[in-house]
């Protein structure tokens, strides 16, 4: 297995807040990693430093690196970031119904990938973007080339969304959310689609998420964000065998689980602290079941055992 | 996997997209015949309730009212209103405009020799206002440079408060008088034409830069716009293919019903810079209650701020598809 992305230590400021420290995760090729959190952790903040989006929200990246299949993103400038943006990695977002341009007509959309990366012309681009949709089990793709995006469903323009990321065969895609917006029946049928995807192309995927489930079919590893952090990562079956930092343990309890069970669903007590009032020590110690004095003051580092690693100060005694 | 949320097939769907258009054109063409009749009654109706007539300029002063009333009979001022009004219509189906009164011409000829100065100087303050406006509106949007944002936004509210009629003597004032560069009045140069279209055009360029700039930074936050850079399209692409066009929409809206206001405009800066066209014609047959030449002359504005606001309705269906659908 070689490595296409490693994420070490991560740190983005956005004017005077800090919304992202210590992040750090890594990638091989062909893996599927999921990265989870509440809404305000910090996920889609790590999605767009990775495409280097940064600057379209006024953020900055002001710690660590990002290397992705040997080279260093943290500093890289626009001009060569443009290259990589849809052409090696592709990105897949929350929204499909606000995520493709009203006034123009889906297929060209999707053509301009190819066209910009590839260096295809115009009609070969289509032809790509016709196969490209078949492959995505678009009904009649040659038809649909000359729809705009309001007379598709859901489910359809995220469909489309996946073919803009995969027009230039990229080699790693971050899907952000890409079925929260979408139909319970629908959101089966994209996973299942990325899943497939990532087989048969040979991708890796970034799959962020807030469902523990989704990840728990679908990914080969996880990380778990709270508060702008990485507290918690390893491969799914450690993490959901040992969790070993109290907040994944929560996020694993809230998983409802069949069908018979009479008990209420749980809940994780109070909510993500906002990017101006993260707490001191350990983000999540307000509401730990187990924070002690030293949780308050110290940032926990992180404590490897086996495949997995949590930032928890409790975390070997949480293994045994 | 043949559940797709997506109904009905493909080919229903797509819709020739100028068929549609051209479907609209056609029933919004249609819908400015009652309109145009409303605003022909409106118009004859505020004429002739003015006080005063145009046999006031025609009469000596101390005539008998016997020749009053042989100059009313004679232009069919003694009949009822609603008898003037359906003649004076039923010959505007036969093209004829009337004769004016006063100045005792037919009023299509005074029309047609006034209608040119009125599209020039209109057309051009109407292309300065739109081209410049976006263009400032853009680079106020576009480019972060405080001290810039802080010229663009003064000059915004400077236009659109500063009066045109002022600025017409502030302009004369400073080009013409101090410096001598252009002509006071007249349209016998080209030369003569710029500090009117500066007059109409300025306030205009405050509003469409403001549109324009509104728009812009709008849409910049939009999804898609993320999802463009995420291509790896390069910002200038996204401006000019994307962002431009989507604030587009709006500015044409403001465009179309700014036609109205231009030639409002017009009214003023002819009359101010002493030019021919509908707007001094205008006047100065208020000035002698010449019925026929205001009636012709005020339904020619009124039908050009309808084919304005027609146009600009098209254009916008034109431009984004999801209006087209919508009023299929």
């Amino acid at each position: 297995m070689s490595l296409i992305l490693r994420v070490d230590d991560l740190g983005v400021a956005i004017g005077a807040v800090k919304p992202l420290s210590g992040v750090s995760f890594s990638l091989d090729k062909g893996e599927t990693l999921g990265i989870v959190g509440e809404s305000g952790s910090g996920k889609s903040l790590t999605a767009m430093t990775i495409m280097g989006l940064l600057p379209l929200i006024g953020g900055r990246v002001t710690t660590g690196s990002i290397m992705f299949d040997g080279s260093e993103l943290a500093d890289l400038p626009e001009t060569a970031y443009r290259k990589l943006r849809g052409g090696r990695i592709g990105l897949i977002t929350q929204n499909p119904m606000t995520s493709l341009d009203p006034l123009r007509k889906i297929g060209p959309q999707v053509d301009v990938v190819a066209r910009l990366h590839l260096g295809l012309d115009k009609r070969a681009a289509r032809a790509r973007t016709v196969e490209l949709l078949g492959d995505l089990r678009i009904p009649e793709p040659a038809s649909i080339y000359y729809l705009y995006p309001h007379q598709l469903s859901g489910g359809m323009k995220q469909r489309i969304v996946i073919a803009m990321a995969l027009a230039a065969d990229p080699d790693l895609l971050i899907a952000d959310e890409p079925t929260t917006a979408l139909d319970v029946t629908v959101q089966a049928q994209i996973i299942r689609l990325l899943l497939d995807l990532v087989t048969a192309r040979n991708l890796s995927l970034v799959l962020i998420t807030h469902d523990m489930s989704v990840v728990a079919q679908t990914c080969d590893k996880v990380v778990v964000m709270y508060a702008g952090r990485a507290i918690e990562r390893g491969a799914v079956s450690a993490i959901f065998d040992r969790p070993r930092h109290p907040y994944t343990q929560a996020l694993i309890g809230c998983i409802p689980r069949g069908l018979t069970v009479t008990e209420p669903l749980k809940s994780i007590e109070g909510t993500v602290p906002s990017v101006a009032h993260y707490p001191s020590g350990c983000p999540f110690h307000p509401r730990c079941p187990r924070a002690e004095d030293i949780c308050a003051t110290e940032p926990p580092s992180f404590v490897q055992d086996r495949d997995s690693a949590a930032a928890c100060h409790f975390a070997m005694a949480a293994a045994q | 996997m043949s559940a797709f949320s997506f109904g009905g097939s493909a080919d229903t769907r797509v819709q020739n997209g100028s068929g549609m258009l051209l479907r609209y054109t056609f029933r919004r063409l249609l819908m400015l015949i009652p309109v145009s009749i409303s605003i022909s009654v409106v118009i004859f109706m505020i004429v002739h309730l003015l006080p005063g007539d145009p046999i006031d300029n025609l009469i000596r002063v101390g005539s008998s009212p016997e020749a009053r009333e042989r100059l009313a009979t004679k232009y069919g001022l003694d009949r009822p209103l609603i008898t003037q009004y359906f003649v004076w219509m039923g010959n505007m189906f036969r093209g004829d405009f009337g004769q004016a009164i006063v100045l005792r011409r037919p009023v299509s000829d005074l029309i047609m020799q006034n209608l040119p100065f009125s599209l020039t100087l209109g057309g051009l303050a109407f292309a300065f206002s739109s081209v410049v406006g976006m263009t400032l509106g853009t680079i106020s949007a576009v480019v972060r440079n405080p001290i810039l944002e802080r010229f663009v936004r003064g000059f915004i509210l400077l236009g659109s408060t500063v009066p045109g009629f002022w600025l017409a003597l502030l302009l004369i004032l400073l080009f013409s008088v101090t410096l001598g560069w252009l002509p006071v009045s007249g349209a016998k140069t080209w030369s003569a034409l710029v500090l009117p279209v500066l007059t109409i055009g300025f306030g205009g360029i405050a509003l469409v830069a403001r549109v324009t700039r509104v728009a812009l930074i709008d849409v910049r936050h939009e999804d898609f716009v993320t999802l463009l850079h995420a291509k790896g399209l390069s910002r200038s692409a996204i401006l000019f293919r994307h962002l431009l066009p989507h604030a587009l929409v709006p500015v044409v809206t403001i465009l179309a019903l700014r036609i109205g206001w231009i030639l409002g405009g017009a009214v003023t800066a002819e009359f101010v810079f002493g030019r021919p066209g509908l707007g001094s014609l205008l006047i100065r047959a208020l000035g002698q209650r010449d019925f026929p030449v205001i009636q012709g002359s005020m339904l020619m504005l009124a039908l050009a701020v309808m084919l304005g606001t027609l146009i600009g309705d098209i254009l916008q269906a034109a431009m984004d598809p999801r209006i087209r659908e919508a009023s299929k």
